[in-house]
């Protein structure tokens, strides 16, 4: 309970803090964040003490060290008594050896929520409006699991004032769900949801073999889960938008940026194409000789931080994604914050020497 | 003719016909013919005008000189009178070593045995370049009668029967690791009476005297030898040593560790080695891994990604777990050999030493009759090749003793 008063972040109206501001609220809140998981988790304690990590070091948020996403895949990283875990949150590893685990307490899931609403209000306006969702229904149903996929889905389903899965159990794409959806809500804006490859294959493609018309001009698209199975497609997100305009006359489409690691803190994709922080998370480049901080407009690895993650040590983390920074407060959408773009993952190494140096546990998903 | 050789790209050897192999007889052990044809293909190498390039296959052209065959044949004479080939033997060469396939075939051939060896799919420029001073040599025709059906360099598809199939003809299968390479090709039989050599994944060391290494003169010749044990294959070959152990005093030993990593990092610079970006993160994760495990380790300041040092405040036992690449190195501080004794297991291959006399080695390794550790060799050359291997003298292996009383 010490917790909830310690981790009150304040209501902002979102995308206005130019970069002193969010400096300053940022590296307050993020000092108390390492201090927290600094005393509550063991293991994140014996990874700081290893650096020698100390308070007095940190004078800017640049200063944080970060830890490998492929740490959660390899401990089990919590800040909280096991008791105080609600759900437990599992990447979508392509290969299922290793899963990410992610241990949500009550509080955590709350600013989650919160959070989540308040970025993607932004976006598609405070009032709830028709949802459907490229997906098939059973993708959410088994609730102990909860999957990247099914967590996007029941998050996002919070901008919902109903909703629609158009995706039958197959994967083929329900058109007679869909007509009858656009019927009932004429006139109305409707959200539609998915995850980029499953938007692409199963309802752009379908749609393309179909002899179906639809008019979905007045809807907004909002897709994430990345790129990397559109690549041997060589489908990047100008062909992605394009594509999905020609089909179905679709104008508003928003991509998102997000880790299981740091749920809540989604990065938006804004009219111009870039993704955006918020107030309550930061991106910086690093170079890889040496894990400095790249200029904006270079390629490196992606460090991403969350003011969000109080029950797992995840504030603070080194993805294995490449993007660039292209600048600051100054994206012609008008918002705040940084505005970036994803290039891709990195490449899996290819070493000289004699084979299988990894042992199962350290192998990459 | 089987079909299975439909799926077989062969680099060298075209003529593969079954019954004739098992009918071929073995040669002698050094046989003349076999060193005089490895000597020709070591001028092929010598001769050629990529090898400069390639300081690998400069080395194994080196081995094969004739004057350095006839070393190795007069070290094995009083044995040998009776010594001929297994028969035909199957290699399976690593993946990433482009020259391991030649070392191996070499050994396969000094033998006297029929070779057949699948080298890796990998499009090497090394492999062209040997596979064509081979083939050259091949067209000579003093020796088409003895080789040019007896050794084979192949290459096909995961997919292929190929591996099965050779497996079931082969007297001796051979297989260059790693663990997972051993586990998928055993479950292809081989034929009751032969046998099989694996050489599995393995953990090497090296140990420093520091009071030897500050007295040195020559501190970039050490940090050459060292780069070559090292970064030359990415610190990821077998042989390449992970835990460095440092033998002296403390303030010794913080000298001579501060000296040795600076000149390391410029021969980095000067050779223009370049880290791959996962490999920073794969050292980052496999730091906090291993502080996360042991509890008392800490990071050792650094320029850069290059050199990792982990700074190991006590010995560990189960430290080969906590193994990266591309310059990840642990230290621990040791003031006599015998304190390493219980960490080596047999999982350990080789130890490259700089600064103590043989002597001390040899009582070290006899008194305490160390689980593991089959190689103990001069700091800078732990990637040489010998025929004797992993603890194998592969002379007498890869061949048959005949007995007459």
């Amino acid at each position: 309970m010490e917790n909830i008063e310690k981790f009150k972040l304040p209501e902002i109206t979102l995308f206005t803090y130019d970069k002193k501001r969010k400096h300053e609220f940022f590296l307050e809140h993020m000092l108390e964040l390492f201090e927290h998981h600094c005393q509550y988790s063991a293991e994140f304690k014996m990874m700081m003490s290893s650096i020698s990590y100390q308070k007095k070091n940190i004078k800017s948020v640049e200063d944080f060290p970060f830890i490998p996403v492929r740490l959660f895949k390899i401990f089990e990283l919590a800040s909280v008594p096991r008791d105080q875990v609600l759900k437990t949150m599992k990447s979508s590893g392509t290969t299922g050896q290793n899963f990410s685990k992610i241990f949500l307490d009550k509080q955590t899931s709350l600013l989650q929520t919160r959070i989540l609403t308040k970025i993607v209000s932004s976006f598609l306006g405070s009032t709830r409006v028709p949802m459907m969702i490229i997906d098939c229904e059973s993708t959410v149903k088994n609730r102990n699991q909860f999957s990247a996929r099914s967590a996007g889905i029941t998050g996002f389903s919070l901008f919902a004032s109903k909703r629609v899965f158009v995706l039958n159990e197959d994967m083929s794409l329900n058109e007679q769900v869909v007509k009858q959806f656009l019927e009932d809500n004429k006139s109305k804006t409707i959200f539609i949801f998915g995850f980029t490859f499953i938007v692409y294959q199963h309802f752009y493609r379908e749609l393309l073999n179909s002899l179906q018309k639809f008019d979905l001009s007045n809807s907004v698209l909002i897709h994430g889960g990345g790129w990397k199975k559109l690549v041997s497609e060589a489908v990047d997100n100008v062909t992605f938008k394009a594509q999905l305009n020609s089909i179905c006359g679709l104008r508003r489409v928003h991509d998102y940026y997000g880790m299981v690691e740091q749920t809540g803190t989604i990065h938006m994709e804004c009219e111009n194409g870039y993704l955006h922080t918020s107030e309550y998370s930061d991106i910086f480049i690093r170079n890889s000789n040496d894990f400095s901080v790249s200029r904006h407009g270079e390629e490196g690895i992606i460090q991403l931080l969350s003011l969000l993650p109080i029950s797992y040590p995840g504030q603070s983390i080194l993805t294995e994604d490449l993007g660039t920074i292209f600048g600051e407060d100054d994206c012609k959408c008008g918002r705040k914050g940084k505005y970036f773009k994803i290039n891709g993952r990195l490449k899996n190494a290819e070493l000289r020497g004699c084979s299988d140096t990894y042992g199962e546990s350290f192998r990459r998903n | 003719m089987e079909k299975v050789l439909e799926e077989i790209d062969f680099l060298v050897g075209d003529k593969f016909d079954t019954v004739y192999l098992l009918n071929q007889h073995s040669f002698d052990v050094f046989s003349d013919v076999t060193l005089s044809f490895l000597s020709d293909i070591s001028k092929q190498l010598i001769n050629s005008p990529f090898v400069r390039n390639y300081p690998d296959v400069a080395t194994f052209a080196f081995y094969c000189r004739y004057a350095n065959l006839k070393v190795i044949k007069m070290n094995y004479t009083s044995d040998i009178k009776l010594m001929i080939g297994r028969g035909i033997l199957f290699h399976i060469a690593p993946g990433n070593v482009p020259v391991n396939f030649a070392y191996s075939l070499l050994a396969g051939l000094l033998t006297g045995n029929i070779n057949i060896v699948r080298v890796p799919s990998n499009n090497f420029e090394q492999i062209s370049i040997i596979v064509n001073a081979i083939n050259k040599v091949l067209t000579l025709e003093k020796y088409k009668l003895f080789f040019s059906n007896r050794l084979f360099l192949v290459k096909y598809n995961r997919e292929s029967n190929a591996t099965a199939f050779f497996s079931k003809i082969c007297d001796i299968r051979i297989i260059w690791g790693g663990n997972q390479t051993i586990d998928d090709i055993r479950k292809f039989p081989i034929s009751p009476k032969s046998t099989e050599i694996t050489f599995s994944d393995r953990y090497s060391i090296a140990i420093i005297n520091a009071d030897f290494y500050l007295k040195i003169k020559d501190k970039s010749k050490v940090a050459m030898d060292f780069y070559n044990d090292t970064f030359l294959f990415d610190q990821n070959a077998c042989t390449s040593p992970q835990t460095i152990y440092w033998k002296g005093s403390i303030d010794e030993i913080r000298d001579a560790q501060e000296i040795f990593w600076k000149n390391l990092h410029l021969i980095l610079a000067e050779k223009k080695y370049e880290l791959q970006p996962i490999s920073a993160v794969d050292k980052l994760t496999m730091f906090y891994t291993q502080a996360i495990s042991y509890g008392d380790i800490e990071i050792e300041p650094r320029m850069s990604n290059l050199i990792w040092r982990i700074k190991n405040n006590s010995i560990h036992r189960d430290i080969d777990l906590y193994k990266c690449n591309s310059g990840y190195f642990n230290e621990v501080v040791i003031s006599s050999l015998d304190e390493m004794t219980q960490v080596i297991s047999r999982k350990y291959q080789t130890i490259g030493y700089l600064g103590f006399p043989k002597e001390e080695l040899q009582i070290w390794i006899k008194n305490n009759k160390l689980l593991g550790v089959d190689r103990v060799v001069p700091l800078g050359r732990t990637m040489d090749f010998s025929l004797i291997w992993d603890g194998y003298d592969l002379v007498n292996i890869l061949s048959r003793k005949i007995i007459i009383y």
